[in-house]
């Protein structure tokens, strides 16, 4: 156990000396692009302005959810998983399925994230596990099962965007101070949060998290010390593809599940940890907070060059700090 | 050593990603459905897809991956009910898969599959692949705008290949700059919203209204056939919003729509119509009414919305016609493929080109080693009934077809005007409207 101790600190997932001006690093970048949004424009619209903030704050919920599986599972398996996309396709289609036949949204939530983290770790079992060790086989191998999902999701759902519905309790909207919005969306950032706070604890907290950060840090030191290296691995690879699944379900209630949200969401997955910092949990949740609010001011402010703007932080971002936001310097 | 990895492993991660993205994810390999039989024949003569081998070769481009993939299956399954009408048979009711037993001047005709994802650069790749390495004699699509423009570029390049297009609408596919090898059965973008324009002004007394659509040549020119009859009648559109192909989340764009137009105009593609009503509906701006494009009032859409969708107006090339020729297209349509949804824009539009290419293989008995000489002539004064009117070509070689006006009434689409023989220019003098920007981010503009 005390090598387990003695491992932590070195470890990049929850804190470290590089926590605050990190953090300080997002909060300054985030002002300063919004601000130079808003000035921008001249808009000094209150209302605009709130719900632009919000739409910024669900939408980093929603990476936050996706995002965070690539994170761990980059961690620990150092597998940069291109399918991750793929898994939050299916998470939205099965949760669809499972709505539309039983028509609960949390049995849908749950039971698509269950089966798509019990994929993930097929998945790894039986295919990754031969290939560990050679990123550019266990790379072709996760484009492999991209490809393959895509068509299967195709010929099973077909091509036209399914709507899962959000649930009954939320499918309306509130009003305070003349702001109308969407109580789903507020929820979708609350179950983000509940998520960030679970993994916190899970992985600050357990004994499981405490060799999940042993294994970030030194796996074969790990291995010695009498821990079962690879089946941690199978599942924190499961516990990222849940979280994928989990994304799509709460994704797919309110934006629809359709052909092409793979790539989509795989590509804000890569933005989300590379802007915050590869194999960082909090790392994950600083970018999809700058990603997602950034992303909301430039649809608003300058909506022709939005995926410009969007791109553009990242590339600030890696000037400046090429391991991320919270990246540990290695 | 793990820094180097790490490094190795994202940046090799990131190439390959790209690689695919350029390639349309990849899915447009080779597929055990599409016919290679005719490969012996076919690849002796690789250097020429123009030479009278024994097999007519027609390459057929559409998308079936990614956001477009359902618009794919249907444009396929459109020119395949073509090519049974002319006695071929399926392989079978997949999307990819291949015919036998048509010939036509005693040459076997085989059809070749290949797919984009609405990109340009996959539809030039995937058209590459068709002319370079299956030497199709003639090529069927693309189905979207943007890949229309491209491969009009590569068949100026290619004249001993025919093309004819799928449903891609961009105007400038045909209207400035022509390619002579290029031939559009279907009408433009821009034609398709005829009607629409006018009737938003005079008939509905509309004055100030948005536009919103995804930031590529079709909407440009879907918004720019609303417009110009729009503002000629006095109505303004103070703002457009231009959103990237495969936006989900627009409650950004919709904050900024200013709170007192009359509607918005909605040229959004597929079900992202849902997406945009749906979110609207949770805005100040609740219930604005709806006009829509050519591609965003489906059944899907108007199932989706409810009584929402009622009263929404659009315009488009195709519709339920009590004529003959759509009843005998919509029969076979549902006779061949059990699962296909009814008559739409893109199984119709790609049915339209494909019939007109065999019509004219027919008329000139499969003769190809002219130079495809007496092909393209006959293509050029081909005249069509189809089954949503008839359809002749203009000097550009674009169709001039008629329009149709439709409303949600009571759950479904229903047709209330019909605009007869619409040409490019839009029934404006050909030379001055040429001589106009072409339609874009910010023309037409009447703030």
């Amino acid at each position: 156990m005390s090598q387990v101790e003695a491992a932590t600190p070195r470890s990049s997932w929850i804190a470290g000396p590089h926590r605050l001006s990190g953090t300080a690093a997002v909060v300054a970048v985030a002002v300063l692009a919004s601000a130079a949004l808003v000035v921008r424009d001249g808009s000094n619209d209150g209302l605009l302005l709130a719900v632009t903030i919000l739409n910024g704050l669900s939408s980093a919920g929603l990476y936050f959810l996706v995002a965070s599986g690539f994170t761990l599972i980059f961690g620990l398996l150092r597998v940069t998983n291109l399918a991750h996309g793929s898994f939050y396709l299916a998470g939205g289609y099965i949760g669809w399925t499972l709505r539309d036949a039983t028509g609960s949204w949390l049995l849908a939530l749950v039971g698509a994230a269950l089966a798509v983290a019990a994929m993930g770790l097929l998945f790894q079992l039986l295919l990754l596990r031969r290939v560990d060790g050679d990123p550019i086989r266990e790379s072709l191998l996760t484009i492999g099962l991209s490809v393959v999902v895509a068509d299967l999701t195709l010929s099973i759902w077909g091509g036209s965007s399914l709507d899962i519905g959000a649930p009954a309790l939320l499918d309306s909207t509130f009003t305070v101070n003349g702001l109308v919005y969407s109580e789903y969306r507020l929820a979708l950032l609350g179950l983000a949060i509940l998520v960030g706070a679970a993994l916190y604890v899970l992985l600050k907290c357990t004994r499981l998290g405490m060799t999940i950060r042993a294994g970030v840090d030194d796996p074969v030191i790990l291995a010695t010390t009498g821990v079962n290296v690879p089946v941690m691995l199978s599942l924190v690879f499961g516990l990222g593809a849940f979280l994928a699944g989990l994304g799509g379900v709460a994704g797919g209630s309110y934006l629809s599940i359709s052909q092409g949200e793979d790539a989509r969401y795989l590509l804000v997955s890569l933005l989300v940890v590379i802007v915050g910092g590869l194999g960082s949990v909090t790392g994950a949740a600083a970018g999809a907070l700058l990603v997602g609010l950034v992303e909301s001011f430039a649809q608003v402010h300058l909506p022709t060059y939005s995926v410009l703007v969007t791109f553009g932080v990242m590339i600030v971002v890696l000037a400046f700090r090429p391991q991320g936001l919270l990246g540990a310097s290695r | 050593m793990t820094r180097s990895r790490t490094t190795r492993s994202v940046v090799l991660s990131l190439a390959v990603l790209s690689t695919l993205a350029a390639a349309g994810c990849g899915s447009s390999s080779d597929d055990p459905g599409s016919p290679t039989g005719g490969g012996i024949a076919g690849s002796a003569q690789k250097d020429s897809g123009a030479a009278t081998d024994g097999v007519i070769k027609i390459g057929l481009l559409s998308t079936l991956d990614g956001a477009y993939a359902a618009l794919g299956q249907s444009a396929n399954q459109g020119a395949k009910v073509a090519l049974v009408n002319a006695g071929a048979t399926l392989d079978g009711t997949g999307d990819r898969d291949g015919i036998t037993g048509l010939s036509i001047g005693g040459q076997d005709v085989e059809l070749v599959i290949e797919s984009s994802d609405a990109t340009p650069d996959a539809a030039l790749a995937a058209t590459r692949q068709l002319v370079e390495k299956d030497a199709v004699d003639i090529l069927v699509g693309p189905l979207s705008g943007d890949e229309g423009l491209a491969v009009k570029e590569y068949a100026r390049q290619h004249p001993e290949v025919t093309f004819v297009n799928g449903t891609s609408g961009a105007q400038d596919t045909t209207l400035r700059d022509p390619a002579p090898n290029f031939f559009r059965f279907t009408t433009d973008g821009a034609q398709w919203m005829a009607g629409l324009g006018a009737y938003a002004a005079d008939d509905l007394g509309y004055d100030k209204v948005v536009t919103i659509g995804e930031d590529y040549s079709f909407p440009y020119d879907q918004v720019g056939g609303f417009m110009a009859p729009f503002c000629a009648d006095g109505g303004t559109v103070p703002d457009k919003i231009w959103v990237p192909l495969g936006t989900k989340d627009f409650s950004s764009y919709i904050a900024t729509i200013p709170s007192d137009v009359d509607a918005l105009f909605v040229a959004l593609g597929g079900a992202d119509v849902l997406n945009f009503t749906k979110q609207l509906d949770e805005s100040p701006l609740a219930g604005t009414p709806i006009l829509g494009g050519s591609i965003s009032v489906d059944g899907s859409v108007i199932e989706g919305l409810g009584d929402r969708a009622e009263g929404i107006i659009s315009a488009g090339p195709v519709a339920a016609l009590d004529t003959p020729e759509y009843r005998a297209y919509a029969d076979t349509l549902a006779a061949t493929f059990p699962d296909a949804p009814p008559p739409g824009l893109f199984d119709v539009g790609y049915y339209i080109e494909m019939t007109a290419t065999l019509d004219a293989l027919d008329e000139v008995e499969g003769v190809l080693d002219d130079g495809h000489e007496a092909l393209n002539a006959a293509l050029t004064s081909l005249q069509l009934e189809t089954p949503v009117g008839p359809v002749e070509l203009d000097e550009n070689r674009q169709a001039i077809a008629n329009n149709y006006l439709f409303e949600v009434r009571g759950g479904s689409s229903e047709l209330i005007e019909t605009v007869p023989e619409v040409n490019q220019t839009l029934g404006l003098d050909r030379d001055e409207y040429i001589a106009q920007p072409a339609n874009d981010r910010d023309n037409p503009s009447c703030p």
